[in-house]
């Protein structure tokens, strides 16, 4: 359910930018006489022999020019195509350019071979990009690169590391490539290296580092230790505490993280939810329809945007809002008015009817869209994700919780401050009483149910953006969001924003131990338990409102 | 949600709960007197159909030469066999959510641990057999296990299968229901933990280490007691012993829901908090047919396997559970004789549309689903009394809800 995609790094995302900089700067350069990518060396890529190429990649990496990098990573992705007699071209997407003059160009006929590499060479070039991104004139790409290096793999790139610290002047910069460097030099022949680099290496907070001294800690067959200087071991060991203990704390904030944004995806499923039973003392199964429909809008308003206004589609998420609301809350309506309404008093009847439009609903979708997960993009603004040191909070789930957080306190004023809300309330108090003052309790529960459908409409929104978004969306939720109200308190919201990130953050705590199956099974013995202490959920109303 | 003095709920309930208010005061005057379980005609109605599907189907099967216009298809005795067991299922169903008003959506959870149950001492019987001529059963080889674990102990004795079939069930059954309704969970509460319950029970079966073949689950099966499963001797045995167990839980139904016991369950349905009133241990009734139905059920279930050939964790998805309660509502619930009808009808329908136009099975069972909670409260049976105008005054509350329409229900939970 809380599948994470795959985002793309910070490197790789701030990449396309900081390189158009960068190549505007080269561009620049170029005029004054600097080496370039020479016909020579495009000639040895197109060469069969791999360590032919590899010298040929040296060659370029060694003498940087305009079209160098872009070379480089035009080889590594596979999008550099080369002719026997030097002439190179980089294909990115429809567009082609020069490989030497970086002038816009075009394909000849017939079509030349894409430079194939192997896995050394997709190493060595990953060296070369880094370093030549080590002297970038932006600060955040040598920042990113710097952090790139940090794993130690590469022995022949401590001088460039060295001669990149030299030349820095931005301190956080400095400090990781200090790391870059000691991470290389925690294997260096002098003990007072390897002693400074252990040193340095305890304010690292990667896992690799993590392994790399826990390595340097351990004994060989022979009973040896693999670090042999005393002072040095020592020095080691409390860096890899220290390292231990910082990763340690990077989980522990991930998983709470994680939680809050699983809460704050059972928070929206489970308000409208709330709403409703607390109203109408009836459960709607096709709740997690709504969600599925909202997701479905999402996808539709995707697809609108993709058509007619391109220029304006990184903000078809919000387009999608407003759609998957008023689409959501329609069909709503709809069902209210043509069964639940009939079925008002027989509430176990009413959760089999609604099951039965729930299916109806799955197999309309899939009728239309097809029975295959629809694709969703997510928007450049919702893609990626905030780092911070060993923990990567991807922006859609942040934007998420604080959506949530957001449509919450929009429901709350509607439910304190408006007439509508004021009706609602007194319905769910006391129905008989609300409609002898005059409450048309009727259209009460047609708007409130609306409401509820709408602002899971609103969730499937939220859902698209971070998970699958297929016919059966809906029918996992239900469970879940139902288990919120319950724990939370019927038509409770504040116990169910309380009960939507407290299981989401429970659920993903135990997880590591348990296992994902295991904790669900843990959580449901859980509540089945609590109900005993607390029949009427966390927050359960006071008075004789209670007994009614 | 009508919670006003509601007369008709008392008399609903009939002279039981009234005899046993007249009886605390002294003197069990007004106890009805005992019912008949079958008039003499159903009697004979009854040993008609057990005859029929019970000693000559499968007989004919058995001894009849393979291209006799008489015999019945093994495809014909395989589905009847299924459908019975379904039948048995729905009765249990029926006994909960009919005559007591709790609506449980976990009856297939119990129906698969049945048959999961059943199931161990049949891949046990595939001895040497398996794609790795091992003792253990080709699951285990392929996740490398080296000895059976510890819940398959015992698994190659019959008997000690047919004990787990039924206290498995039973006991998980009664240990949940201890809890559920000792703190009154009831209405839609109850029926959606119990939906969870089987929807965690579904994602731990799925997993190989639980072992019980993961996704696959068990099937492939070869022999039982000794006999091979595939011969129609075989099947004819079976098919003979699910009518059997169908018939006799029908009439052990009968005779229970025509007890005491029968129409203090009513009683609950109808009003719960005044049948507590009247003195009634009503959790000790609750869990007493709830514990019945899921050992029902789990029985249904150590047939279904056998027959089918394959048990897997899908049996026990939420969707499966909740079909079994339309299978009920179809037939009419609070009839015994409705859900047998149901399950033939709606899983007949099933086989006809998946075969037929697959896409549309989901908007006709959806479909029904909606209309017959909407249009047809009280199942198919009830078009029948119509037609026939069946006694409509002899027969008072004690089969049909009184307001079948109008379940006073507990919906948001009380205390």
């Amino acid at each position: 359910m809380n599948r994470i995609r795959p985002t793309r790094g910070p490197p790789a995302r701030r990449g396309p930018a900081a390189f158009a900089v960068l190549a505007a700067l080269l561009l620049w350069l170029a005029a004054a006489p600097a080496g370039a990518v020479d016909a020579a060396a495009l000639r040895a890529l197109a060469a069969e022999d791999f360590d032919e190429k590899g010298a040929a990649i040296e060659a370029i990496a060694a003498t940087p020019g305009a079209t160098t990098l872009a070379v480089l990573e035009a080889l590594r992705d596979g999008r550099l195509r080369v002719d026997g007699a030097g002439r190179g071209w980089i294909v990115d997407g429809a567009a082609v350019r020069d490989a030497v003059t970086g002038a816009p160009s075009a394909l000849p006929s017939p079509e030349p071979a894409e430079v194939t590499i192997n896995n050394a060479i997709r190493a060595q070039l990953d060296g070369a990009i880094a370093a030549l991104a080590l002297f970038a004139p932006e600060r955040g790409v040598r920042l990113a690169a710097a952090r790139a290096l940090q794993d130690g793999e590469d022995d022949a790139l401590l001088a460039t590391l060295r001669r990149a610290a030299a030349a820095e002047t931005d301190p956080a910069v400095r400090t990781a490539l200090g790391l870059a460097i000691a991470a290389i030099t925690l294997r260096a022949d002098d003990p007072a290296e390897r002693l400074s680099a252990a040193r340095t290496l305890a304010s690292s907070d990667r896992a690799s580092v993590r392994a790399m001294l826990a390595a340097r800690l351990e004994r060989g067959a022979d009973g040896v230790p693999a670090e042999p200087d005393g002072t040095v071991r020592a020095a080691a060991r409390s860096a890899l505490d220290a390292v231990s203990a910082r990763l340690a704390r990077a989980e522990w904030f991930g998983r709470i993280f994680a939680g809050l944004s699983l809460g704050s995806i059972l928070m929206l499923a489970a308000i409208g939810l709330a709403i409703t039973y607390g109203l109408l003392g009836v459960i709607n199964m096709a709740h997690g329809e709504m969600l599925m429909l909202g997701a479905y809008a999402t996808f539709v308003t995707q697809a609108a945007f993709r058509a007619w206004a391109p220029e304006w589609f990184a903000w078809y998420p919000v387009a999608a809002l407003p759609v998957a609301f008023l689409f959501a809350a329609s069909v709503g309506v709809v069902i209210e008015r043509t069964v639940i309404r009939w079925l008002y008093g027989r509430p176990l009847e009413t959760l089999l009817a609604t099951w039965g439009v729930s299916l109806i609903l799955i197999q309309a979708v899939r009728q239309v869209f097809g029975p295959q997960n629809v694709e969703i993009e997510n928007p450049g603004w919702l893609s990626g994700g905030v780092v911070l040191g060993p923990l990567v909070m991807p922006w859609n789930r942040i934007v998420i919780i604080a959506f949530a957080v957001v449509v919450v306190s929009a429901v709350a004023l509607v439910l304190l401050r408006t007439r509508l809300g004021l009706f609602v309330r007194a319905v769910t108090q006391n129905r008989p009483m609300a409609g002898a003052i005059g409450v048309p309790t009727d259209r009460v529960d047609m708007l409130a149910f609306g409401l509820g459908s709408g602002i899971a409409g609103l969730g499937g929104v939220a859902l698209s953006q971070v998970g699958n978004v297929g016919p059966e969306l809906g029918q996992s939720y239900i469970i879940d969001s139902f288990i919120v109200v319950v724990l939370g308190g019927v038509g409770q919201l504040l116990g169910t924003v309380v009960a939507g990130f407290g299981l989401g953050v429970t659920g993903k705590l135990l997880e590591p131990w348990l296992g994902a199956v295991i904790t669900k099974i843990v959580i449901l013995a859980a509540i089945v338990v609590f109900i005993q202490k607390r029949p009427s959920g966390l927050f359960a109303l006071k008075g004789r409102a209670a007994e009614a | 949600m009508d919670r006003g003095p509601n007369v008709r709920a008392i008399r609903a309930v009939g002279p039981g709960a009234c005899g046993a208010t007249v009886a605390i005061g002294g003197g069990a005057v007004l106890t009805p007197p005992a019912r008949a379980v079958f008039t003499p005609p159903q009697w004979a109605l009854l040993a008609a159909g057990f005859c029929a599907v019970g000693v000559l189907a499968p007989l004919a099967h058995a001894l009849l030469p393979a291209d006799h216009a008489l015999r019945p298809s093994s495809y014909a005795v395989t589905l009847a066999g299924k459908f019975m067991c379904y039948a048995m299922l729905a009765l249990a169903m029926d006994l909960i959510w009919g005559y007591a008003g709790i609506l449980s959506l976990g009856q297939s959870l119990f129906f698969a641990l049945g048959g999961y149950a059943f199931g161990m001492h049949l891949m046990r019987g595939i001895g040497r057999e398996g794609q790795y001529q091992s003792d253990l059963p080709d699951f285990m080889v392929f996740l490398d296990w080296k000895a059976l674990p510890w819940h398959w102990w015992n698994s190659d004795s019959f008997l000690w299968s047919v004990f787990l079939v039924i206290a498995v069930p039973g006991l998980l059954a009664f240990a949940f229901g201890v809890f559920a309704f000792r703190s009154r969970i009831g209405g839609v509460y109850f029926s959606i933990i119990t939906q969870a319950l089987t929807f965690a029970a579904m994602l731990l079966f799925f997993r190989n280490e639980t072992g019980f073949g993961g996704n696959n689950g068990f099937t492939d099966f070869k022999t039982l007691l000794g006999v091979r499963i595939a011969e129609p001797s075989t099947k004819a045995a079976l098919l003979s012993a699910t009518a059997v167990a169908l018939f006799g839980t029908f009439v052990f139904a009968r005779w229970l829901v025509t007890r005491k016991f029968g129409r203090v369950l009513q009683a609950i349905r109808d009003a719960e908090s005044r049948t507590r009133f009247c003195g009634y241990d009503t959790v000790r009734y609750k869990l007493a047919v709830w514990t019945l139905a899921a050992v029902i059920s789990g029985v249904a279930g150590a047939l279904y396997v056998p027959q089918v050939g394959i048990i897997n964790p899908s049996e026990m998805s939420p969707a499966n559970s909740i079909e079994v309660a339309i299978w009920t509502a179809v037939g009419g619930r609070g009839t015994l004789i409705g859900p047998i009808v149901g399950a033939f009808l709606v899983n007949g329908a099933k086989s006809w549309f998946t075969q037929a136009v697959p896409e549309f099975w989901l908007f006709f069972l959806g479909g029904l689903f909606v209309a017959v909670t909407l249009f047809l409260p009280r199942g198919v049976i009830s078009l029948f009394e119509h037609v026939r105008g069946l006694r409509p005054r002899a027969r008072p509350a004690a089969d049909a809800p009184a307001r079948p329409d109008r379940l006073p229900e507990g919906s948001p939970p009380r205390r």
